[in-house]
């Protein structure tokens, strides 16, 4: 299974007059996880806004399994297979965990029974905590509830903008641990992360971004071991 | 006590009433500001041109055909409203957007006094709600009783609608985040759309059932019902529903007992001195979000 999923072609993105990405190019393999590392203000997130629709692209394209979905709005991606676990978590914190769990199958009309026993059994905390309301939750719950709310829709492929900001370390290796686990449910996963270690132990490809571009890339375990990465990244000399 | 409701009987039917019709207002202020943290000030007007609407239509149709129809126009000119004065500025800053809402008053107003030539409109008389009724003691309009009735079932029936329906959930969920809420493929602008039509169409109920208390509409009519709701809103905490409808009973309440113990030349300056109380020392009133921004 290495037959490209999601292709991105010379993506360029302005933000608040800048550009933020300068026409970068990479691809996610069907059932991978892919990970993007790089400093804050890499333009990584507004990468991951940008195939999201939440940002229009100044240039290039985005083509999901060979259908150009460049600058489509965002109901029509996550129609289309592709959801996004926002940075901060971005849960709704009036909503009970499991109405926010239905608001992540909004667009769906079938039955979602099956789906909601999967993202329990994924999140037993969750199915515990159904009818508190999602501001409640400690961080580490919270995450899951995004992750979980994310899986609702039966995404083709995940984007998760920094699952680890603001976690402690035991949560975080949590968090990384269901990242594996959903992958291994067939889910492709894209993954941004400053915690360039555990990405890049997790992921199967890695790209390394800088100031708008793609400066390396390879296979997760490569780039862990490549000496500029180690300096830049990982806080090894 | 009792003697002193039974003598007060009509004014507190009357403050209940009317709190009723404020409430049915307030509602479309408080859905707006939370969903888009605006305060509409073109809803007072609305609230007027349903009753202009009812005029004209009563003086053409039957009330079976007028009354649906004082409720399809009202919705459709809130709808445009927003489609026309606000979505365009979706992304402007907050002050522009209450800047439009002004203007969006003043059209209307000046719209209605065009087609009114500036003349009172005399209100038709809706046959059940004119009817005379006497409740211990006190006469009254039929529509007194009616109102708070009313009131209270609709109120229900949008606390329901927003608990347990998918675009009840959706708007709760937009008036938190509306960048999460477009994650989940919720379409914003079909939510704020949904928005103004349930609050416009709660406004023309409610201006069937106030106007029914005057004889005639002006221009300036939905001004001072509007304000009044707009403090009932801020009362009960803007953006809560039952928070505006519990606050529109009180100040309903409240003013008309002000008026029974004989001093009616101070009821207005009443709910505007509440605003004012209400704006120095609990600013996000009795049911308001607490004053934490978007993260």
């Amino acid at each position: 299974m290495s037959n490209t999923i999601l292709s991105i072609k010379d993506l360029k993105v302005n933000y608040g007059g800048i550009e933020a990405v300068k026409g970068i190019s990479f691809d996610v393999n069907e059932g991978d996880i892919v990970t993007l590392i790089g400093a804050n203000g890499a333009g990584k997130s507004s990468t991951l806004r940008t195939i999201a629709g939440l940002v229009k692209p100044a240039g290039g394209s985005i083509i999901l399994q060979g259908e150009d979905i460049t600058g489509e709005n965002p109901t029509n991606i996550v129609k289309k297979g592709i959801t996004m676990v926002p940075e901060g978590r971005r849960i709704f914190p009036d909503l009970t965990v499991l109405e926010n769990l239905k608001m992540g199958a909004y667009l769906r009309n079938d039955n979602i029974t099956d789906d909601l026993n999967w993202v329990y059994d994924l999140f037993p905390r969750l199915k515990e905590r159904s009818w508190q309301a999602g501001g409640t939750l400690s961080g580490g719950e919270q995450q899951m509830l995004a992750v979980g709310r994310a899986l609702m829709s039966r995404p083709k492929v995940i984007m998760m903008d920094e699952p680890s900001l603001g976690l402690a370390p035991i949560i975080v290796r949590g968090i990384f641990d269901i990242i594996r686990e959903i992958n291994k449910q067939g889910v492709t996963i894209l993954l941004i992360e400053q915690n360039a270690n555990m990405a890049l132990k997790t992921a199967h490809t890695g790209y390394v971004m800088e100031t708008g571009r793609i400066t390396m890339s390879g296979p997760g375990s490569q780039l862990l071991a490549d000496d500029s990465v180690k300096a830049a990244y990982l806080g090894k000399h | 006590m009792i003697e002193f409701l039974h003598t007060n009987m009509a004014y507190l039917l009357n403050g209940i009433s009317v709190g009723g019709q404020y409430a049915l207002i307030a509602i479309g202020y408080t859905m707006v500001y939370g969903v888009l943290r605006l305060i509409n000030f073109a809803h007072g007007d609305v609230f007027m041109v349903a009753g202009l609407v009812m005029i004209y239509a009563t003086t053409a149709m039957p009330m079976y055909i007028s009354i649906p129809l004082v409720l399809v126009a009202t919705v459709v000119l809130g709808f445009l409203i927003e489609r026309a004065a606000y979505r365009p500025l979706r992304s402007a800053p907050r002050m522009s957007v209450m800047i439009s809402a002004i203007g969006v008053s003043y059209l209307l107003q000046n719209c209605a006094l065009y087609f009114t030539g500036g003349l009172p409109q005399v209100y038709p008389s809706i046959p059940f709600l004119s009817e005379s009724v006497t409740i211990w003691g006190a006469t009254t309009k039929m529509v007194t009783i009616v109102t708070p009735i009313l009131t209270l079932v609709l109120v229900i029936i949008l606390v329901l609608l927003l608990k347990y329906t998918k675009i009840g959930m959706a708007m709760r969920a937009v008036s938190k985040d509306f960048e999460a809420s477009q994650l989940m493929g919720i379409k914003i602008d079909m939510v704020i759309s949904a928005t103004f039509v349930i609050g416009c169409f709660l406004a023309a109920v409610g201006s069937l059932l106030y106007f029914t208390n005057y004889s005639s509409v002006i221009p300036t009519s939905g001004a001072m019902p509007g304000l009044k709701a707009f403090v009932a809103a801020v009362f009960g905490g803007i953006g809560s529903i039952p928070g505006a409808v519990i606050g529109a009973f009180i100040i309903g309440i409240c003013e008309n007992i002000i008026k029974g113990l004989g001093w009616t030349t101070f009821s207005d300056a009443f709910s505007f001195a509440l605003l004012i109380v209400i704006l120095m020392v609990k600013p996000t009133g009795i049911f308001g979000e607490k004053a934490t921004d978007k993260v």
